[in-house]
């Protein structure tokens, strides 16, 4: 499952955003971070805005600022603000389902599809907030060793 | 949204969390009649006898206390070189009363089960959940759980 280029920078600006509640970023930030565009990332903003994640911050460089629940919102609830992919399946995107061996492929990748999206599901901001802060935490024990050399 | 029971919590402040016994049974199999709708005696009777409490180190079932009342309960073994893994605890059953969920209870029942993988000798803990299981899904991956190196499969038998 390929997401599209508006729903990634919608999940690194959320992760951003929840990493640092209270402080406000702005999109030009966010976008030298990921190398994107500071147009598009603003109309990613925009939308996250309007489902309430984000609140738009008055004051000196104005930005964003996170509004959302970082224990309840989901990757889902992010991905489906920008793409449909809950009714995705493989039959219908990827392979022709009026062949036999079009079927069977779809079936294949439908149940990579569904696995994907059970995942997106079950994984909340919060979640991966600690996800990133343990893959800090493993790789600066690895790099510790090496420092000792 | 999820409905996640909360990791930050660490439940009741009297929340206490020990092996079950034969008295609590009416109470786990009423919380396992709330939460799934089928109310199953004979089988509660059965995984305690298999389980219940002092029958091996690598049997383990536990409920959550608070008060009087049983919050929860959570069930796993250890398992030996299934499919060519090495020892492994494994987590096959776990709920929380509704009225007590978003508190912490079912992060305490897991760090007790793990604590107890760990007095039998073991480093990693599995289970296995239905993918439509959003709830208890992201439950265990709020408390640090990944995708395992494996893949359940089936087919019908005719």
């Amino acid at each position: 499952m390929k997401l599209q280029k508006g729903t990634t920078l919608a999940l690194y600006s959320m992760l951003e955003f929840a990493a640092n509640p209270g402080k406000q970023l702005s999109a030009a930030e966010i976008a030298e971070k990921y190398g994107a565009s500071a147009h598009h990332l603003a109309k990613v903003l925009r939308e996250l805005g309007r489902a309430g994640l984000v609140e738009s911050a008055r004051g000196v460089g104005g930005g964003y600022r996170f509004s959302g629940n970082a224990t309840r919102l989901t990757l889902m609830d992010v991905i489906e603000l920008f793409e449909d992919i809950s009714t995705r399946t493989g039959e219908s995107d990827e392979f022709d389902g009026s062949s036999d061996v079009g079927r069977a492929l779809g079936a294949v990748m439908s149940e990579i599809d569904e696995i994907a999206k059970a995942t997106f599901r079950s994984i909340t901001v919060d979640t991966m907030l600690k996800l990133i802060q343990r893959q800090r935490r493993e790789a600066s024990a690895a790099q510790a060793p090496a420092r000792g050399k | 949204m999820t409905q996640s029971d909360s990791n930050e919590d660490t439940g009741p402040a009297d929340l206490r969390v020990r092996p079950v016994d034969a008295a609590d049974l009416g109470e786990i199999i009423a919380i396992d009649a709330e939460v799934t709708g089928l109310e199953k005696t004979d089988y509660w009777y059965e995984l305690f006898h298999r389980y219940g409490a002092g029958r091996t180190r690598q049997k383990l079932f536990l409920v959550a206390e608070s008060g009087t009342d049983i919050e929860g309960f959570i069930i796993g073994e250890v398992r030996d070189w299934e499919f060519g893994s090495a020892p492994c605890g494994w987590v096959f059953g776990i709920s929380v009363r509704p009225g007590a969920r978003l508190a912490g209870v079912g992060a305490r029942m897991l760090e007790a089960i793990c604590d107890g993988f760990r007095h039998a000798g073991v480093h990693k803990v599995r289970t296995l959940l239905a993918r439509d299981n959003g709830l208890i899904l992201s439950f265990f991956r709020s408390q640090g759980m990944m995708a395992a190196p494996f893949i359940p499969l089936e087919k019908e038998l005719d």
